[in-house]
């Protein structure tokens, strides 16, 4: 192509596609939601906490439910939730969200209030808290990212850390019969009659992601029908105190902590789709 | 018409809870002050709508008075000694957050799990911050069953003029105490929405964080700064006591809560053998009367701290008088109250030399 040609092209390609002529709604096929704010994620690369918070801006996007929903940000890795997330939130203490979010919501039981929360703060510090809140059947939403590690902290064991996975306070592998069996909060809260919906997810492929999300979608959804709390797990990864590479700890995901924490629905509400 | 009524005086404290238009309670039961709790699971919901939830814990009950709280209702709870101990770590997120809110503490006798019967052991805790960090709640001392229903409806009046957490220290007495009392009207329920309340971010509005995190240190120095100038202007503003024949007083009884009304008693035996003692109460604790107490100092012969505790309040007067005249204490510890007679016998024995 000679240059004068390709001048010519280059001007010809100008005048059919304008650039205000390619970015108009019908093109869009992906955008930033309006409930995510500016700031970017703090953080580590390959995390799965930034798909997950993504997936929660998307649903209250897409549920046009941004006036009328608060958060409860946990104390771990995601503490910062309420930067990210551009809607009206609270930071709870260790372990408390549950019982933060069962405040807002008796005294706004019309709102939409939800907790996002990583598994110190749900299943070790928190635990009473999650369970009764469960028990009591809030009609609020618990989002539990399941790492097996404390990723604020720099990598102690969790109360779901795998047994003989190794940890700074576990360096030589967790020991079942000193140090206990890695919780399964999920399987518990399903046994409980307050629970009306409950699901495991994962975010490390894009099908989970779909898959997640869907959940996400109906947990919130459920919240209108007042039947009790919703439990969607998202057994996640954390490369940075797993010490892998992001590729790597989605592979470590998928043969290890998924075997022990299988993913799929543990309660589905009898309600028909439509 | 006024209203009267024989009442315990953590009934009346429950009663003024549902008049102040509360919109919700969140509690755990704990002997001197379960009645508050029951009272309020009979009445409130029926009458007013107001949310009534037994907690599975403290740690859980003062965590959904945060959480409620950060929507600009008006919450409160209530416990005793034990279990506002459970709860010093969400009241010193409450206060860092600067939510309005009210919290009861029927002082009960200990360390440890201690006693049930009345004590002023938690001074130093409610008054001097309790968990971590520097923070102040507004601290009123009621002494009689009617203000332990009149500081409710001032208690939620004060947290939302400055954004506070109110507490209410009273003892197992006064919980369990009957007492006539002048009940106030029915007040609305809140129907105004604070502009900093996380309610649902509209779409005019930036959204609203209620966090007590801030990880730059020039940022949480700010917030300190901003709330110790509130602070300054509570005790510039807030300041309350009750003086008993103090004009003329050669001798000065310092006292709070129950044990004032007890060091009135022991003021009238002396002033019987020709002793003339006055009573300082302090009604709230936080902002203290320093001043006060200071200009009272200058016109006696010394002063007796008498408190149900092992001199706690004392630290107090003593920073007040500054060396003026001597400050002595008495207290009696673990639940024991003690009697007008041998408040007389130490203010005696300690200060007056055996003069009366
Ligand atoms: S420490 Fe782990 S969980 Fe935390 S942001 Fe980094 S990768 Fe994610």
């Amino acid at each position: 192509m000679n240059e004068k040609r390709m001048i010519e092209e280059d001007q010809h390609f100008e005048d059919v596609i304008a650039e205000e002529s390619i970015c108009i709604q019908e093109n869009i096929v992906y955008e930033k939601p309006d409930t995510l704010t500016d700031t970017p994620f703090h953080y580590c690369p390959g995390c799965g906490h930034g798909v997950a918070h993504r997936l929660i801006a998307e649903v209250i996007s897409e549920l046009n439910i941004q006036e009328e929903t608060i958060g409860v940000a946990p104390v771990g890795c995601a503490v910062f939730a309420y930067n990210y997330l551009n809607i009206d939130m609270t930071e709870a203490a260790h372990g408390r969200a549950s019982a933060v979010a069962t405040g807002i919501k008796r005294v706004l039981p019309e709102k939409y209030v939800f907790t996002y929360q990583g598994d110190g703060d749900l299943a070790a510090i928190g635990t009473a808290e999650t369970l009764h809140t469960c028990n009591r059947g809030e009609n609020v939403l618990i989002i539990f990212i399941n790492n097996a590690t404390y990723g604020m902290t720099g990598g102690q064991m969790a109360p779901t850390t795998l047994p003989n996975m190794k940890s700074t306070t576990s360096p030589f592998g967790r020991d079942i019969a000193t140090m206990g069996h890695p919780l399964k909060m999920t399987d518990l809260v399903a046994q409980l009659p307050g629970t009306y919906y409950v699901t495991r997810q994962a975010v490390h492929k894009p099908g989970n992601v779909r898959k997640a999300k869907k959940a996400i979608m109906n947990g919130f959804k459920y919240q209108k029908e007042n039947k009790g709390t919703c439990f969607i797990e998202i057994v996640s990864n954390c490369p940075s105190n797993w010490k892998m590479t992001p590729r790597e700890s989605n592979k470590w995901l998928e043969e290890n902590m998924i075997p022990y924490y299988p993913l799929g629905d543990l309660k589905i509400p009898n309600v028909k789709e439509n | 018409m006024k209203e009267l009524r024989l009442m315990k005086g953590n009934e009346a404290l429950a009663e003024a809870a549902i008049r102040s238009g509360c919109d919700a309670y969140f509690g755990y039961p704990i002997t001197p002050q379960s009645e508050v709790l029951e009272y309020l699971s009979k009445e409130a919901n029926v009458r007013t709508g107001m949310v009534i939830l037994q907690a599975e814990s403290e740690v859980a009950s003062i965590n959904m008075v945060y959480g409620a709280a950060g929507t600009g209702k008006r919450i409160m709870t209530s416990s005793s000694s034990p279990g506002i101990s459970l709860m010093q770590e969400g009241i010193s997120y409450i206060a860092c957050a600067e939510l309005p809110c009210l919290l009861v503490n029927v002082n009960r006798g200990g360390p440890g799990l201690g006693t049930i019967q009345p004590s002023q052991g938690d001074y130093f805790q409610s008054v001097k911050g309790g968990g971590h960090g520097d923070y102040k709640l507004i601290v009123l001392a009621p002494s009689t069953v009617q203000e332990m229903s009149d500081f409710v409806k001032l208690s939620f009046e004060l947290a939302f003029k400055y954004n506070n957490p109110v507490m209410i220290l009273t003892d197992g007495a006064l919980g369990q105490m009957m007492e006539k009392v002048e009940l106030f009207e029915q007040q609305e329920r809140k129907t105004n929405i604070e502009p900093w309340a996380t309610v649902g971010k509209p779409k005019d509005r930036e959204r609203n964080i209620i966090t007590s995190l801030h990880i730059q240190p020039d940022k949480m120095e700010e917030i300190n700064l901003k709330l110790q100038a509130k602070y300054r202007e509570i005790e510039k503003n807030e300041i309350r006591f009750e003086e008993t024949n103090c004009e003329d007083a050669e001798y000065l009884i310092v006292a709070y809560g129950l044990v004032a009304r007890i060091c009135v008693k022991a003021a009238q035996l002396a002033a019987d053998k020709g002793l003339k003692v006055g009573v300082l109460r302090p009604i709230s604790l936080f902002p203290f009367p320093y001043e006060k107490i200071n200009e009272l100092a200058g016109k006696v012969n010394g002063i007796l701290d008498v408190e149900m505790n092992a001199g706690q309040m004392v630290e107090d007067v003593r920073l007040a008088v500054n060396g003026k005249v001597p400050v002595e204490f008495y207290g009696r510890m673990g639940g024991v109250v003690p009697t007008p007679e041998e408040i007389l016998e130490n203010l005696e024995k300690k200060l007056a030399g055996g003069k009366a």
